[in-house]
């Protein structure tokens, strides 16, 4: 069993409106030097695989499917927990 | 003409496109459950808008993996007119059938309003009754408006019209203020290469009535009526 988390962010190059909102509302509460923010989510995954090469390979095509928009997002994911 | 109006668990513009057709346009229309196989019997099919699937993970996401996308897919492929409206712009986009995408507006807000749009491109579908640079006015009511495209395909699409409608005032004129959600370059809506699948935000289905404020979105249903019965004259041929 493998527990996975995959975080998704908006690419760089892509216009975040509410993580500027954030930033904006982070500095007019006194927080300075914060160069940059951006939101996006994180997904939690349980995944009941043999191994962990076939767990990556899946959350990749999960990702790539379904998960994440290319145009607009990037990915990346850790192992979390894993079990055997 | 047989018009098809696509039902997702989560669609609400649904009946507002069916009455658009067959009350205001006396078109015969028909449902079709987001479950269903076959939509060959079909001339042109609308994704209409809503939240599908609660606009979970991304608008449209989930949606176009629904049964029906598949066969919407082969419909659009065979050169048959595809509309989507606001969650079904997001849908197609989603699907590969537009480029792009519609991200959260600028302002964050969720934009309810009448707007002006700019016809770009009168050699499709579902503009050809209209004329160049005429303006109409359509509302809007969408928090995910915001089209974004990268500049490659952006200037491919410039080059083959596929640019179909821009925000503007007025007067016609595309100027930031009269862009509503941060789209780039005004644009509200788009089509395909081919010309037969469209994508927009704004809503025709709600101004086809004087009560509603704005009669113009009969110009694209009627547009998209000439063009079907133009293309079964030229089959029985």
């Amino acid at each position: 069993m493998f527990k996975v988390k995959i975080h998704v962010v908006p690419k760089k190059s892509i216009a975040d409106p509410q993580g500027s909102a954030v930033k904006d509302a982070l500095g007019t509460i006194g927080f300075s030097g914060i160069e940059e923010l951006r939101i996006g989510k994180i997904v939690e995954i349980k995944l009941d695989v043999s191994n962990r090469k076939n767990a990556e390979i899946m959350i990749e095509e999960m990702c790539e499917k379904l998960i994440v928009n290319p145009l607009i997002e990037e990915y990346s994911f850790e192992f979390v927990e894993e079990s055997i | 003409m047989k018009f098809g109006v696509v039902v997702f668990p989560g669609s609400n513009c649904d009946a507002d496109s069916y009455h658009a057709l067959k009350d205001v346009m006396g078109q015969e229309v028909e449902y079709i459950w987001h479950k269903e196989q076959n939509v060959d019997r079909f001339d042109c099919i609308i994704l209409p808008g809503g939240f599908s699937y609660g606009d979970y993970l991304r608008c449209g996401a989930i949606a176009r993996f629904s049964p029906v996308m598949d066969k919407v897919v082969k419909f659009a492929d065979s050169g048959k007119p595809v509309i989507g409206i606001c969650n079904g712009f997001q849908i197609l986009t989603e699907a590969g059938l537009l480029p792009g995408v519609l991200t959260q507006n600028q302002s964050l807000k969720f934009i309810c309003k009448m707007v002006s749009i700019r016809i770009e491109n009168t050699n499709t579908p579902f503009t050809e009754l209209c004329s160049k640079k005429q303006v109409l006015k359509i509302p809007i009511a969408h928090g995910d408006g915001n089209y974004y495209v990268d500049k490659d395909t952006l200037k491919e699409m410039e080059k083959n019209g596929q640019i179909l409608f821009r925000y503007c005032d007025n007067d016609g004129e595309t100027s930031e203020k009269a862009n509503p959600n941060g789209s780039i370059e005004n644009i509200a809506g788009i089509c395909n290469q081919q010309g037969n699948v469209i994508g927009m935000m704004p809503h025709p289905e709600r101004a086809v009535d004087r009560a509603l404020g704005s009669e113009d979105g009969k110009t694209l249903f009627a547009s998209v009526i000439h063009y079907l019965e133009r293309s079964s004259v030229y089959d029985s041929l």
